[in-house]
């Protein structure tokens, strides 16, 4: 049997059954449905059980608002004066009640009185007491419709225009860019996992002396090829989990965030591109942790040494506000093309923006060439250096004796 | 025909020479003795031979050509630190590194049960290496080591670890192998066991070889003209010796270059002396490893 095939496997088969790697599988789409489920839970408490009836006061000074009146939950009703309105809201007959002054009609002004602690009047009796006063100012005046557009807020439709005149671009909206966000976030989740999972088995190898056994049945190329593939399709396996859970989440939150999230749709392009970044993430930090494994002492070092390269392509996320004012600004165009950046660079910005073929060819091209070159060298570090033990030889060292061999 | 051939092997580290020009070859149903103090060369000189590094100049050849993937079948090498995978059943990774040797599921099983039984590890061949003695985890690498039946084996510092009942197994084991024919090269600093097992011994020193031959040729060449003696009393003035000195019970006699042993023991006789130890003094392995590598010995 093919050895790569056979090294794959058994590496394959224990990753999956690692106990980290489980709990990270499951535990980002188990943290999705608590969340989920918490928002609902606070929904639900924060809702009223039964809608009671709100009796609101009026005093009228302008001397048109005479005829109380019910919209929705909302009794709206007529007091003579303050003394008398704020005698039923003592008796509780009212739970607030509203001053229409003279001056009503310039001034645009009226005073509320209530017995709640509040930062601001609540949107819900706020269109209310506007909808009465239109409605009542106005009435046999304009048309019902007239009165009902007064009272809705401003509807708009927006499109966005190419440069070359076309109108088939879709605006960015809150919701397309929940997806490229969250996929980068696990983008990052997943090349981390792959890298440290991919370090700890080549330090537990390192540190048991396990690799000159191996070296003594099977070439480099082998057990390296069969090592970075079983680690990927690990990886791989994990982002599907958490991208079939997606929808199902989607629709559970859809549900508790009114329908925001319902409207999304993932673009061809967008998984296309998705799933070319992570491949060669993937192999570009693979290639570095291979470096990495094969200079340090011990799997903690290699950890500790990893965490360089990992952080530095978390930078991104940790911008994705600055990305979203300015999309295309010059140093998120470098981070594109930079080639640890690139895959979870290339994510966000494609949630904000449409990048430029041009910059989406040259980032590719570019982790193309770094992975075949960080392979070769790489390959060379990880022969001098596995089977050795003891201190972390220093760059000098290491420059010199890739010189030498 | 020569199993393994080293011409003019070179090797340095950063300026510093670890081997210097080692030629030899071992044959099947051979076993070399590779000794050494610390970082004579013995590890570099087996790393070149696996074809873990590359040589700076010199050749090896393995099975008459160099080192293949295909070759690599043929050949068990236990390392000096063991490589074990410490979360696995012995039985687990005994199966995997067989099938990494090109061998089916079917007949590694077979051979696996048939080995532990051999070695008395067959009621610990479900216990993950971290839970074993370091000799139980040496007896494992052993069985790794031999189990898809190389022509080529590469023992290093086997005898580690293990207790005298073991060590004892493990020698018989060692030398059913060469009786079966297989190439053994056998690197260890227990001289006892050299001299127990190996039909010839190469040492090396400062990644040069300082020893090269059959037990009894180096002996030979490394025997003092003098005898032992244990008699009761002063031994007194004996004629033909030039010098005297204690060797644990008895006495080592030093004789001069005409003198034979015989008539050292003619003249003990003659003067009524109850003799209990006369010998012709031969060294030992180790007294002659000592010899060459001084104070670097380890």
């Amino acid at each position: 049997m093919n050895k790569t095939y056979l090294i794959f496997k058994h590496e394959f088969s224990h990753t999956v059954k690692r106990a980290g790697f489980l709990v990270l599988t499951l535990i980002v789409p188990l943290l999705a449905l608590m969340g989920i489920g918490l928002a609902k839970l606070v929904d639900t408490w924060s809702k009223p059980k039964d809608p009671t009836i709100l009796h609101i006061g009026f005093v009228d000074h302008v001397g048109v608002f005479t005829e109380g009146t019910q919209v929705g939950s909302i009794v709206l009703i007529p007091f003579g004066s303050k003394e008398k309105a704020n005698e039923a809201l003592m008796r509780r007959e009212v739970g607030e009640y509203i001053i229409i002054p003279a001056d009503y009609i310039t001034s645009g002004t009226i005073q509320r009185y209530t017995l709640e602690k509040e930062l601001t009047t609540p949107f819900a009796t706020q269109a209310i007491l506007k909808g009465f006063l239109m409605g009542t100012l106005l009435e046999d005046k304009v048309s019902p419709e007239i009165v009902t557009l007064l009272n809705s807020p401003l509807g708009l439709e927006v499109t966005r225009v190419s440069e070359k005149g076309d109108e088939a671009l879709k605006q960015m909206n809150a919701a397309n860019v929940i997806i490229p966000a969250l996929f980068a976030l696990l983008l990052s989740l997943a090349l981390m996992f792959g890298a440290s999972s991919l370090i700890s088995s080549l330090g537990e190898e390192k540190e048991s002396h396990l690799i000159a056994v191996l070296f003594s049945s099977v070439s480099i190329r082998q057990l390296l090829m069969g090592k970075v593939l079983a680690q990927g399709l690990a990886g791989l396996l994990q982002v599907l989990v958490w991208l079939i859970s997606t929808p199902l989440l989607l629709h559970l939150a859809s549900s508790t965030f009114e329908g925001f999230l319902s409207n999304i749709q993932i673009p061809a392009n967008f998984l296309l591109l998705g799933i070319i970044y992570f491949i060669l993430g993937y192999l570009l930090f693979a290639v570095l942790s291979i470096g990495v494994g094969a200079i340090s002492s011990s799997s903690r070092e290699a950890s500790q040494l990893s965490l360089f390269y990992i952080l530095f392509s978390f930078v991104p996320l940790w911008f994705s506000s600055l990305i979203f004012n300015f999309p295309n600004g010059s140093i998120w165009v470098a981070l594109t093309i930079f080639p640890v950046t690139a895959p979870i660079q290339a994510m966000i910005r494609l949630g904000f923006t449409d990048i430029p073929l041009w910059q989406l060819l040259t980032s590719i091209g570019v982790l193309l060439i770094s992975i075949i070159l960080g392979l070769i060298i790489a390959i060379r570090i990880f022969r001098i250096y596995m089977l050795m033990h003891g201190k972390r030889p220093t760059l000098k060292e290491i420059r010199l004796n890739l010189k030498n061999t | 025909m020569t199993t393994v051939e080293v011409k003019h092997l070179n090797k340095s580290y950063t300026g510093k020479m670890a081997v210097k020009d080692l030629s030899f070859s071992v044959s099947p149903g051979e076993l070399l003795g590779l000794i050494g103090p610390n970082g004579a060369g013995k590890s570099s000189t087996i790393k070149i031979i696996l074809d873990f590094m590359k040589p700076d100049s010199g050749e090896v050849r393995v099975f008459g050509s160099e080192m293949s993937e295909a070759s690599k079948n043929r050949i068990g090498y236990l390392p000096e630190e063991k490589g074990l995978y410490k979360r696995l059943s012995a039985i687990e990774q005994i199966l995997y590194l067989a099938s990494l040797k090109g061998m089916d599921a079917r007949s590694a099983k077979t051979k696996a049960d048939e080995l532990l039984r051999r070695t008395g590890m067959w009621e610990s061949r479900k216990k993950k290496i971290k839970e074993m003695s370091k000799g139980m985890g040496q007896m494992i690498q052993f069985i790794v080591t031999i189990l898809h039946d190389p022509e080529v084996i590469i023992l290093d510092e086997p005898f580690s670890g293990l207790d005298p009942v073991n060590t004892e197994l493990l020698k018989t084991l060692v030398g059913q192998l060469r009786d079966e024919g297989k190439t053994i090269i056998l690197s260890t600093h227990q001289m006892n066991q050299v001299e127990a097992l190996c039909d010839r011994v190469l040492m090396i020193h400062k990644g040069m070889e300082v020893l090269h031959g059959s037990l009894a040729e180096i002996k030979g060449k490394y025997t003092r003209h003098s005898v032992l003696v244990r008699i009761d009393g002063e031994i007194g003035e004996v004629p033909g010796v030039t010098d005297s000195k204690p060797n644990r019970e008895s006495l080592e006699l030093i004789l001069e270059p005409d003198t034979e042993p015989q008539s050292i023991l003619d003249h003990l006789r003659k003067q009524g002396r109850t003799i209990k130890q006369f010998e012709v003094t031969t060294p030992s392995l180790n007294d002659i490893f000592l010899d060459i590598a001084g104070a670097d010995h380890e």
